[in-house]
């Protein structure tokens, strides 16, 4: 493609009836989406039970990246913004249900109700200032705030996207660690132009023993070593970043900030509605660098 | 759109604080078979606003379901029935949903709820 669609119209326009045909109908858009609909799928790492899960497809066109939850047996609802996808999806007869919405006016659902999300090619669209009442922080905000409440505790959303550039892609991580997600990118196949692909893998709720606690870390003074460690580059398939907020917030707290400090913190996202941990006497005490 | 997500969605109009459950006009319901996996139910049941639920059944026409129940009415078979076509098999296919604050109307069209907010809505 020779420029971005992201860049020639606003989604709801660029993905009219002649352009959401033409996309549903080619065979190598079909394979390709499939493909980053099931790596997707199992990056969210849904309990191994054989239980079918209700899931949210964010950006769900014409119904490519649901047909991929439904062939795994799940049940899910698509979000759309483009009336024409959404005609071509009913036209294939997919099994979930569909939204005309606009993700970055934030996702109507109530709390913790979702057990996982996936988004496919869709979410760097929300980079983009398509009218000058929108602000591209403020979307983004709005839609990874809903996405964090409406997710189940624990859930998991992975969206593999198509940032234009590092700064996309980093205004695109931040917003999502800013509203309380921990997580990274897993990037496929560094090494090729082509084949490479991001996700977004976020985990929101109580952090399990994996992933430690994603207040805690940078502000109890504690260093994070972990960030940043590039996976198994060597075999070509998956380079993690692991990381629990942005690189420079990171290099901030190192130095410790004061248990004042943390306790204020820890009282804002109170006032917000966030479960946070009650103030005791190890509250950001410095840490042993192993239990 | 299914009961399903019906009890999931609700009204995130700006300075709205209860948008659930948005109340359902009907234009047109269909009804459309899905396979029975109880398995799914029991995983969905506890997330079930049920209040919400038995209303809209109602709403679209199916009054079977208990207006009251605990976890252990998953054990009977007959009840997962109802609870299975009621989530899954009912589509409200014309209509609206209501703000239950607002009254705004977010039409239902082709089965698809038009869920876009306008400008001063955000
Ligand atoms: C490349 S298509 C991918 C569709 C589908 N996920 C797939 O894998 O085939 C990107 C989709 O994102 C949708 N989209 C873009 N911006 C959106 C927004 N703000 N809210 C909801 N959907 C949006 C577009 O309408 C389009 O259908």
């Amino acid at each position: 493609m020779s420029s971005r669609p992201e860049l020639q119209a606003p989604p709801e326009i660029f993905y009219d009836d002649v352009e959401a045909r033409k996309y549903t109908s080619s065979s190598r858009i079909i394979e390709i989406q499939a493909n980053l609909s099931e790596r997707a799928l199992e990056l969210l790492a849904l309990p191994d039970d054989g239980v079918p899960r209700l899931l949210l497809d964010i950006g769900c066109g014409s119904g490519l990246s649901g047909e991929t939850l439904s062939e795994n047996g799940h049940q899910w609802v698509g979000l759309d913004i483009s009336q024409s996808m959404l005609d071509i999806a009913l036209e294939r007869e997919v099994e979930g249900d569909l939204l005309l919405g606009d993700m970055g006016q934030g996702l109507g659902l109530r709390p913790g109700v979702i057990d996982g999300a996936i988004s496919i090619s869709a979410v760097q669209w929300l980079c983009n200032a398509d009218k000058s009442c929108h602000v591209p922080k403020l979307r983004l905000k709005a839609f990874f705030g809903s996405l964090y409440r409406c997710l189940a505790r624990g859930g998991r959303a992975v969206l593999q996207v198509y940032p234009e550039n590092i700064q996309q892609r980093e205004l695109i991580l931040r917003s999502a660690m800013h509203v309380g997600f921990s997580g990274g990118v897993v990037v496929d196949y560094p090494h090729s132009s082509k084949k490479r692909k991001e996700y977004l893998v976020l985990t929101c709720g109580p952090p399990s023993v994996s992933t430690s606690v994603p207040t805690g870390k940078g502000e109890d003074g504690e260093s994070s070593s972990d960030d940043e460690s590039s996976g198994d580059e060597e075999n070509q398939t998956v380079c993690i970043s692991d990381r629990h907020r942005p690189k420079k917030k990171q290099k901030i707290t190192k130095k410790g900030r004061g248990r004042d400090w943390v306790l204020k913190k820890k009282e804002q996202r109170r006032r917000r509605g966030d479960d946070v941990p009650p103030d005791t006497k190890y509250t950001a005490r410095k840490r042993k660098a192993r239990f | 759109m299914r009961l399903l997500t019906h009890n999931m969605l609700s009204s995130n109009i700006k300075g709205v604080s209860n948008g659930f459950p948005l109340r359902i006009e009907v234009g047109k319901v269909v009804e459309k078979q899905v396979d029975f996996n109880a398995d799914f139910l029991r995983n969905m049941f506890p997330k079930i606003e049920w209040k919400a639920f038995v209303d809209a059944a109602k709403t679209v026409g199916y009054a079977e379901l208990p207006e009251e129940v605990d976890s252990s009415a998953l054990e009977s078979e007959e009840f997962l029935n109802k609870f299975h076509h009621a989530l899954l098999e009912l589509h409200l296919e014309e209509g609206a949903l209501v703000c239950p604050e607002t009254g705004r109307r977010f039409p239902v069209s082709k089965g698809i709820p038009n869920m876009l907010l306008h400008e001063d809505e955000v």
